[in-house]
């Protein structure tokens, strides 16, 4: 199991990539899919290099991405 | 949306949507920074809990549909005028937070004598100013903030400074009046940067809350689709060159 998922808000994204070029471990890229405004969404291209940092969220311009993090177990992240 | 079937037990949500932002769509274009600042100003809204006596003054300008993308109160002003209907509101009503959302055009350009008379009166609110350097809304036209050789539609040849004078740099301006009490440049442009200008919002509230006085953001913003630059590229100019004219910090901080 990741320690991240990052959940996209298919119909907020607007394709623009700024999430792709932040995320420090190349976790997102482009999808195949296309939102009912012709955007072409992003998804997780390697969900298992998800660390949940949230910095994709951060620099997302419209707000189209949920962030969550796997709970610490027994005191470790 | 049907968030939480997809996330499986034992995770936490540790960034979203945040709930002083509505569910309707910005009408920003694509990767375009007023998105993140629009954001900044909803999560200091939410971590100070004020959005039931939150209001908001939306420009003219790309931000207009302020009102339809945020959960707070909201008057539209006339172009430019913000300051100075926030200084009304704030003074009927003392008790609200009021706060001002402005581009260049609206707060440096049309509506300088108001945001200069309101931060000289050191009235009792928070201003966004969201500096991209251009007209957006109405087609990339020249702002006076618009930096020395760019091209704009109003510039095509680059703007010359002996035939279109200076940069503009309001925050200087605001910074050697008395009447401010925190006057601060801040950007967008990566994570490390969002955070700055994400406590400098903060700070920006708080001191409403606290009294003490006139306090304005600058955020150095992008406008991607008039620069006629790819939203990275568009980042990445205003790391490199636009930083050089408007250097970031604070430019008055009164404790
Ligand atoms: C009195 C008046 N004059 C001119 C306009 C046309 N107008 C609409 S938006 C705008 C400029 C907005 O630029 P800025 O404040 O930089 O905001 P941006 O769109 O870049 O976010 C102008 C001149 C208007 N709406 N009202
Ligand atoms: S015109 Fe420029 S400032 Fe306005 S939303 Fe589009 S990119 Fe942003």
């Amino acid at each position: 199991m990741p320690k991240g998922i990052v959940i996209v808000e298919k119909e907020r994204c607007k394709g623009c990539g700024l999430c792709i070029e932040a995320c420090p471990f190349g976790v997102l890229g482009f999808s195949s899919d296309y939102n009912s405004s012709g955007y072409r969404v992003v998804h997780m291209e390697h969900p298992e290099k998800c660390t949940g940092c949230a910095v994709c969220g951060y620099v997302c311009p419209d707000v189209a991405l949920e962030i969550y993090r796997r709970e610490p177990v027994g005191g470790t992240v | 949306m049907p968030v939480e079937t997809a996330v499986p037990a034992g995770y936490i949500r540790v960034f979203g949507k945040p709930k002083a932002l509505s569910d309707v769509k910005y009408t920003y274009c694509p990767g375009c920074h007023h998105g993140i600042v629009t954001r900044l100003v909803a999560e200091a809204i939410d971590e100070l809990g004020i959005l039931e006596r939150t209001v908001g003054i939306a420009p003219v300008g790309c931000a207009v549909f302020l009102d339809r993308f945020m959960n707070c109160d909201f008057v539209q002003a006339a172009h430019g005028r913000a300051c100075a209907v926030a200084t009304g509101i704030k003074r009927a009503r003392p008790e609200l937070v009021v706060f001002t959302y402005q581009g260049d055009g609206d707060l440096a350009a049309i509506g300088t004598a108001e945001t200069i008379h309101a931060a000289n009166r050191g009235e009792n609110i928070t201003v966004i100013f969201v500096n991209n350097g251009i007209y957006g809304m109405t087609g990339g036209e020249m702002a006076p903030t618009t930096l020395p050789g760019q091209r704009t539609t109003t510039t095509p040849w680059g703007r010359d400074p002996r035939l279109h004078g200076y940069p503009l740099k309001i925050s200087e301006m605001l910074a050697q009046l008395d009447g401010p009490t925190y006057i601060t440049r801040q950007a967008v442009f990566d994570y490390p940067h969002i955070v700055r200008a994400r406590q400098a919002i903060l700070k920006a509230f708080r001191n409403q809350l606290e009294g003490k006085g006139f306090s304005l953001v600058e955020i150095l913003s992008t406008c991607p689709t008039n620069w006629r630059m790819s939203p990275q590229e568009a980042g990445r100019w205003v790391a490199e060159h636009v930083t050089k004219h408007y250097p970031l910090g604070d430019l008055k901080d009164v404790r």
